[in-house]
């Protein structure tokens, strides 16, 4: 396995060779790789750090390799959503938060692997095949953006950008022991981000530092007129970057510990919890109490919501066709075999839950519990000013474990889909370890405070070590 | 006289117009002046619906939208939110339309026609914004088709659906509507009712209490009568013959002139409406104020005008207003002219000629016509001629004056005639004899060589009593 080096690291390298021999060499790893995180790799990303060291550009990004999740649309770089319905869709436009990371100096070097439109928490639905947990290949390494981690953990790449639209970053970032912001709803620029579930997703960094997912942010994060749910907001994230959480008010949901949570990984969050304590900070339980109801409520909207999203991959403009006698049957061939099972089962239910009879029934009630549930948050986070809980319930489950039963499957997402529900940020940061697996500790904060959880997570981080552990390290 | 609706007709109208004078989309910056240009070349990823693409509302879509929902007298909503309609269609490009449901931006006006039996009030029950689909062309009849191309420069330009109850009682009534929709929108100036696919329309119809069907596939104000009325009489000969009319869509046949029968109730789309996720809801109502100081005098209040101003026949008064171009013409003509003069020649001379030859009112001066009213009103030409230097003027160019002369149509001078009299009796002494002996006919010979030799010009009659009184001399 390479050496992690954060951002820092690699300007220190490119001072002292160039962009390109940095590129190049991670470039060499990506060929060597064993986790089938990329799915595609840049044929231009040599020719980009080439440029960078001409013009020597001064962005803050200069020269930094970057992944990006196969559902960020990139210029003349294939964006399938790891789906077999968009093979050959190659978009003619940047993201939001590509045109950002190009501007910044940034080299892209390919796209990563992820569960089909992001609907699941292994990334085993991809059309690509699964990807590995580099921790242990022979498990997942968590969804969706399960690409966008796994190659940040086995150190090919240094940082990268995921999607979460119920835990997609902060799944993987816990399952593959690297750092992963989901910010507010808002924050980010979804315009170029292929939808999902519209109202609860963000793109969000992937790194293996606090400091390196601040820097991302100061790029990727700010207002942006073509997304309409983007906020008119000013933050640097990086001046959160301060160790110092003396006074901080923590809270515990007791919904999100206790049933369905391995003891192991309970019992790692709680050290961590006394870790905090020690560094100034106090903790509290707090109630959630609507979080049982958040579940269902996440599925039926983010279906509902899929169901329509996904409607225009009709074989007509773009990606796969199968011919057909007319129209209808083209769209209807090209959608059988073009989409995977999960995403079928998801189309299928979600267009269900809003078919006339039963859309009250199901879709107008999970908005209302969504708006129960954002209650909680704001109660809580009255309160204290951060919540902690485990990120996922279990360590990486094993590949094919869960992949047949997809109930056992969402059961998963327990603690990530409220926070999407709320709309509030959410990080992940390796917290320790169990059976040789990373623990993911997720600290929440309120509407458009990521600076306070940032600063949070960068403390552990200064006084603890577990992210400075890398696979094969740890036994 | 009270119009009884003997067949109990109620039709109610959905009218899409597309606000073409929008310089952009609905919800992208794209040009709307498509028309004249290839297809596909108006298009980016929002209007094509390309993954990851969001929308964006085009703040001017929706002041025009406020703009014709006050002059349709209507309520302006608080807040308007966007809401997705979901149907597969190839010319629709995200496989959903984003419209507006349940808060659509204005709704509960009214629009007041000339009905079977005088002034009529025909309820708006909503008008909302959505945007348009692409355009299908068919390799060949729709039927037999060997492929189909799609054009998506149409697509996401913005419409305005306005949908009235069904209080019309009558094709002519539906007709009247129409007119009058499309005068109330031409005075907003938001769109250019010439263009294809400018105003689209619906029409739901039943007699006698019955189920109403909804009439699809019209193309123009006249086909919407032209259907109605077959619709209308289609239902009364089927119940005639023992039938019921159910809840169906049908499809107006404009060759033909028939309606076909394309989905009945059962065969109906779930359209599983719900918030467009990717938009915010937006608060419109405290715009009301500054929308209404934008809004101009409307045709009716402005033919009231016209009627008390001008003191103009409220024929020529309704007729001056449909068009707010004519209007504001014919303002500037009774400036120079007399006002009532100005009516009769702007109203039922110059707007014949004009609808005769498809022209608009731009096509003629002002000053033109000032001139023509000038000309008649000094007697120097004839009426006749008046309208032929309008003809003249439309369809071969030129100045009034240039044309009297040209065309030599100013009444001939008084000398002149009195030098053609002079010459006629000089070279008649048998019938100026004659005439004295007592045979009265005589004198149309004279009468006759002095328009010959005016070369038609002189007043006949004019000419006959000079004939008289220089032999009486």
């Amino acid at each position: 396995m390479a050496a992690w080096t954060d951002i820092s690291g690699i300007k220190e390298r490119i001072a002292a060779s160039s962009a390109e021999e940095v590129t190049a060499s991670y470039l060499e790893t990506i060929g060597k790789s064993r986790i089938n995180g990329f799915t595609t790799v840049w044929d231009r990303a040599l020719e980009v750090a080439r440029g960078i060291d001409k013009d020597g550009s001064s962005g803050p990004l200069a020269g930094v390799p970057v992944a990006i999740k196969e559902n960020i649309s990139t210029a003349g770089l294939s964006t399938t959503c790891s789906s077999g319905i968009l093979q050959g869709y190659v978009p003619p436009y940047d993201a939001h938060v590509i045109e950002k990371l190009k501007a910044a100096g940034a080299v892209i070097l390919g796209k990563t692997n992820m569960d089909e439109f992001a609907m699941g928490t292994s990334t085993e639905s991809s059309y690509y095949g699964p990807t590995l947990n580099p921790w242990d290949t022979g498990r997942v390494p968590g969804g969706s953006s399960g690409g966008s981690a796994a190659v940040v953990a086995a150190g090919e790449v240094p940082v990268s950008l995921g999607s979460d639209t119920g835990g997609s970053v902060r799944c993987p970032a816990a399952f593959c022991g690297v750092v992963g912001l989901k910010p507010t709803y808002g924050a980010v620029s979804r315009y170029g981000l292929i939808s999902y579930a519209n109202s609860l997703e963000q793109i969000g960094p992937m790194a293996t530092t606090v400091t390196d997912i601040a820097l991302l942010m100061d790029v990727i994060g700010g207002h942006d007129r073509r997304d309409s749910t983007s906020i008119k907001r000013e933050n640097r994230y990086s001046d959160a970057l301060k160790d110092d959480v003396k006074g901080l008010k923590i809270g515990v949901p007791e919904e999100y510990l206790g049933e369905g949570i391995d003891e192991n990984v309970e019992r790692t969050v709680w050290d961590a919890i006394g870790k905090y304590e020690e560094m100034g900070a106090s903790w509290k339980k707090v109630s959630m109490p609507h979080t049982k109801y958040a579940l269902a409520s996440y599925y039926i909207i983010a279906m509902s919501e899929a169901s329509s999203n996904l409607a225009r991959f009709d074989g007509t403009r773009y990606g796969l066709r199968v011919e057909g006698d007319n129209w209808h049957i083209m769209a209807s061939k090209t959608r059988a075999q073009g989409f995977g099972e999960e995403v079928k089962r998801r189309i299928l239910l979600g267009t269900y839950a809003l078919s006339a009879g039963y859309h009250d029934k199901y879709y107008l009630k999970a908005l209302k519990v969504r708006t129960l549930v954002k209650q909680d948050f704001d109660r809580a986070l009255a309160d204290v000013d951060v919540l902690m809980a485990p990120t996922m319930p279990t360590p990486a489950f094993k590949i094919g474990e869960k992949i047949n039963d997809p109930l056992s499957l969402y059961l998963a997402d327990v603690n990530t889909v409220p926070v999407n529900l709320a709309g509030v940020p959410s990080i992940s940061v390796p917290c320790g370890f169990t059976g040789g697996l990373p623990v993911g500790l997720q600290i929440i904060g309120r509407h458009f405070d990521e600076n306070t959880i940032l600063r949070a997570a960068y403390s552990f981080e200064q006084n603890t070590g577990h992210h400075t552990k890398r696979p094969g390290e740890v036994a | 006289m009270v119009y009884d609706n003997p067949d109990g007709v109620r039709i109610g109208l959905e009218v899409h117009v597309q606000l073409n004078k929008l310089n952009t989309k609905l919800f992208c910056g794209c040009s709307t002046d498509y028309h004249d240009d290839e297809p596909n070349t108006h298009v980016c990823p929002v209007c094509l619906g390309l993954p990851g693409s969001l929308p964006v509302i085009n703040e001017k879509a929706v002041d025009f939208a406020m703009k014709i929902g006050l002059a349709l007298n209507c309520e302006i909503v608080g807040q308007t939110q966007f809401h997705r309609k979901n149907y597969y269609y190839p010319d629709l490009p995200k496989g959903f339309q984003t419209t507006q449901y349940d808060y659509p931006i204005a709704s509960r006006g009214k629009v007041i026609i000339e009905g079977e039996d005088g002034e009529r009030v025909i309820g708006v029950t909503r008008a909302h914004m959505e945007e348009d689909p692409g355009r299908l062309q068919h390799i060949g009849s729709i039927e037999k088709s060997k492929g189909t191309f799609i054009n998506y420069n149409r697509s996401g330009m913005t419409l305005i659906e306005i949908v009235s109850d069904p209080d019309m009682r009558s094709p002519k009534e539906a007709r009247r509507y129409l007119d009058k929709l499309r005068s109330i929108l031409d005075y907003l100036d938001v769109f250019n009712g010439d263009l294809e696919g400018a105003m689209r329309v619906d029409a739901n119809v039943s007699v006698f209490g019955g189920d109403r069907v909804e009439v699809k596939n019209i193309s123009s104000f006249k086909g919407a009568e032209r259907a109605l009325l077959y619709e209308i009489m289609r239902q009364k000969n089927h119940i005639r013959r023992g039938g019921k009319i159910v809840l169906e869509t049908r499809h107006f046949d404009e060759a033909r002139g028939v309606t076909i029968s394309m989905r009945t109730k059962e065969e109906e789309h779930d359209y599983r409406y719900f918030p467009e996720p990717d938009l915010v809801p937006m608060r419109v109502a405290d715009r009301v104020p500054d929308i209404l100081k934008t809004l101009p005098e409307l045709p009716d209040a402005k033919r009231e005008r016209f009627n008390s101003q001008y003191g103009i026949a409220d024929m020529h008064a309704r007729a001056l207003t449909i068009q707010i171009k004519v209007a504001d013409f014919y303002e500037e003509v009774a400036l120079k002219a007399d006002p009532k003069d100005a009516a009769v020649w702007v109203a039922d001379i110059l707007k014949g000629e004009l609808n005769y030859r498809d022209l608009d009112v731009d096509a003629f001066r002002v000053e033109d016509i000032v001139e023509i009213i000038s000309l008649v009103k000094q007697d120097r030409i004839t009426e006749q001629s008046g309208v032929q230097i309008i003809r003249t003027i439309l369809d071969e160019g030129g100045r009034p004056q240039d044309i009297v002369v040209s065309k030599g149509l100013l009444k001939v001078e008084d000398d002149i005639v009195a030098k053609a009299v002079e010459e006629a009796i000089a070279e008649s002494p048998e019938a100026v004899t004659d005439y004295l002996a007592g045979k009265e006919k005589s004198l149309n010979f004279i009468v006759g060589k002095v328009m010959q030799k005016t070369k038609g010009r002189a007043d006949a009659r004019e000419a006959r009593e000079k004939v008289l009184a220089s032999i009486n001399k």
